[in-house]
């Protein structure tokens, strides 16, 4: 007992609160649904299944933002530098060591890693603005530097020639993008199961606490800068996934995978579906290729017009993103009876 | 006697203005003291130098007789040196049984797991409760913080504090900002604090420093004035004329 009991009880013993608490974490059925959508998917839209892919890799380069973003709230305009890393690591591997795929992954993920580990021990001892134009001029140089290295990257003309091997040596990637489709889809999936971990593990707990106060975070004795890097360098890891994977299935690598513009892009979809919630990632990203697809169609320069009234919409009359709607929307149905 | 908290000639300047003038402190084991002052004496800078927020331009720091001056501030809480804020520092979004499990799985070194639920740490979330039952904040366990009155959010404040067991705890004015009415329920968990921590609370409200203290600094301009028990310091002159002096003749 490390505190002298008031002489008056008044609060019965009461655990739901523990309770409550503990089972935070337990999986909640709506969970699933992403992942029926996702198989379903393959079976109704089987001539969409090469924009699927790309929407998965999305979602999974979405959900390594979310992780610095919406947890943590390191605000960066950069993650395309780890992306991109990512992405000409799996096409250099593939090109010059071997066309074997899962191999390849693990490449890309530690190339980004290490990427996102020494620019994080760097940029993270800034804030704000400061940490913001950071990323940028990171993934500025990191650009430069892959068109300028055209020995090695094929400079504008990107990483041309990639076979990539059968994923086991069993399942060739298919003209129909059958395989690229599953093969995103597992990766995702291994990558949610982990990503939802670390949300729910004290250490995600503690990245929240320190976007929500970082004073109190240094004042209960947490390493925040540790914390900080650990996580950027493990959002780097899964940016580079997302890139390997893009480079596997669509077996080219071009200048535009470190792109300024795909990393504004990557924080539109995040905010669109909703930051800090995991789930976001999946809507958000899935919206804005599907809404860029059909757009694209009537009109390939007009669509940004749309996406832009839509990013103005959800950033004046919805903070929460598209899932912040549908949590208001679920506590209106339940309120009345 | 190992004083619980010391410090040996501890300077700080801004630029030209010194801050901290050669301040020798001691805050012993178990101890209620308190440290008082007119604004701008540097009683908060004081408090940053202690927890490591700020560097000292010398001098040097003692808890429990080890010198901690140029350890990080999460070293310090490790070592048992816990601390509130004058304006709440709070997780504002996350419940209150939460913010003060965050406290309890720092100090178990839990805090940065990764490959665990958060809930399986059954024990340390029962602690945090436990602790906030005894401050009579167990109806509020899953209010966010931001949805209490003030009063409140200021006992979660001493929750999260001693959710780090500290053997040294700082209290910068634990009453500040709360409505008169309140301020009781406050008094009360000071007072009812557990008696093996030492305590140094900074505060204007002097009713509230000379029903707690055993023990009163007084500092002026970055330099201790004088130090006394309670009875002393009411009795010295030059604390009536730089400090108490807006009181007695007001």
């Amino acid at each position: 007992m490390i505190f002298k009991r008031p002489s008056s009880s008044d609060s019965a013993p009461s655990d739901s609160a523990v309770e409550q608490m503990v089972r935070s974490h337990r999986l909640r059925p709506l969970e699933l649904l992403p992942w029926i959508v996702v198989v379903g998917a393959y079976f109704v839209f089987p001539e969409y299944l090469p924009l699927g892919s790309q929407i998965l890799i999305m979602i999974l380069f979405a959900i390594s933002l979310d992780l610095i973003l919406g947890y943590a709230g390191i605000i960066t305009l950069g993650h395309s530098a780890l992306f991109g890393v990512g992405a000409y690591a799996a096409g250099i591997y593939a090109l010059h060591v071997t066309g074997e795929p899962l191999s390849g992954l693990v490449v890309a993920a530690v190339a980004a890693g290490i990427v996102g580990f020494v620019s994080g021990l760097v940029i993270l001892r800034t804030h704000g603005l400061t940490l913001l134009m950071l990323t940028l001029a990171i993934t500025f140089l990191i650009a430069e530097l892959a068109n300028k290295a055209g020995f090695i990257t094929g400079g504008a003309d990107g990483l041309q020639g990639i076979a990539m091997q059968e994923i086991f040596g069993q399942f060739r990637f298919d003209m129909f993008g059958r395989t690229a489709y599953v093969y995103s889809a597992v990766v995702l999936f291994l990558v949610w199961l982990f990503a939802r971990l670390l949300v729910h593990s004290p250490f995600g707990r503690s990245l929240t606490g320190i976007r929500e106060n970082v004073t109190r975070m240094h004042a209960i004795g947490t390493p925040v800068r540790k914390r900080l890097v650990t996580v950027y360098t493990i959002s780097a890891m899964l940016a580079g996934l997302a890139g390997g994977l893009l480079t596997h299935t669509t077996q080219f690598v071009g200048l535009s995978v470190l792109s300024f513009e795909r990393s504004g892009e990557i924080v539109i979809m995040l905010i669109l579906g909703g930051i800090g919630r995991l789930y976001g990632a999946f809507v958000g990203a899935a919206v804005y290729m599907i809404a860029q697809d059909e757009l694209a169609k009537a009109d390939p320069v007009f669509w940004y017009f749309w996406i832009g009234l839509l990013l103005v919409l959800i950033v004046m009359f919805a903070r929460g993103g598209i899932l912040g709607l549908v949590d208001q929307a679920l506590r209106l149905v339940r309120r009345k009876p | 006697m190992i004083p619980a908290l010391e410090t040996i000639g501890l300077k700080k300047s801004f630029g030209a203005l010194p801050v901290a003038n050669d301040i020798n402190f001691r805050l012993a084991p178990g101890a209620r003291h308190a440290l008082i002052g007119p604004n701008g004496a540097g009683k908060t800078t004081f408090i940053n130098l202690i927890t490591g927020r700020l560097e000292p331009s010398a001098g040097e720091i003692k808890l429990g007789g080890a010198e901690i001056t140029r350890l990080s501030q999460s070293g310090r809480v490790k070592r048992g040196l816990g601390r509130t804020f004058q304006i709440n520092t709070l997780f504002k979004g996350l419940s209150v049984l939460e913010n003060v499990t965050m406290a309890v799985s720092e100090r178990h070194g839990a805090g940065g797991d990764m490959f665990r639920f958060a809930g399986s740490r059954r024990d340390l979330v029962e602690e945090a409760y436990d602790l906030l039952e005894r401050l009579r904040l167990g109806n509020d366990a899953l209010l966010p913080v931001k949805e209490l009155p003030y009063g409140k959010q200021r006992l979660v404040e001493i929750a999260i504090a001693l959710g780090l067991r500290p053997s040294v705890l700082l209290l910068d004015e634990p009453a500040a900002g709360v409505p008169s009415a309140e301020t009781e329920i406050i008094l009360n968990v000071i007072e009812n604090l557990p008696g093996d921590i030492a305590v140094l609370i900074i505060e204007h409200d002097m009713d509230l420093v000379f029903r707690f203290a055993k023990k009163i600094t007084v500092l002026v301009q970055g330099a201790v004035l004088v130090e006394g028990t309670p009875a002393e310091i009411a009795a010295d002159a030059r604390v009536r004329e730089v400090y108490l002096g807006e009181h007695s003749h007001g």
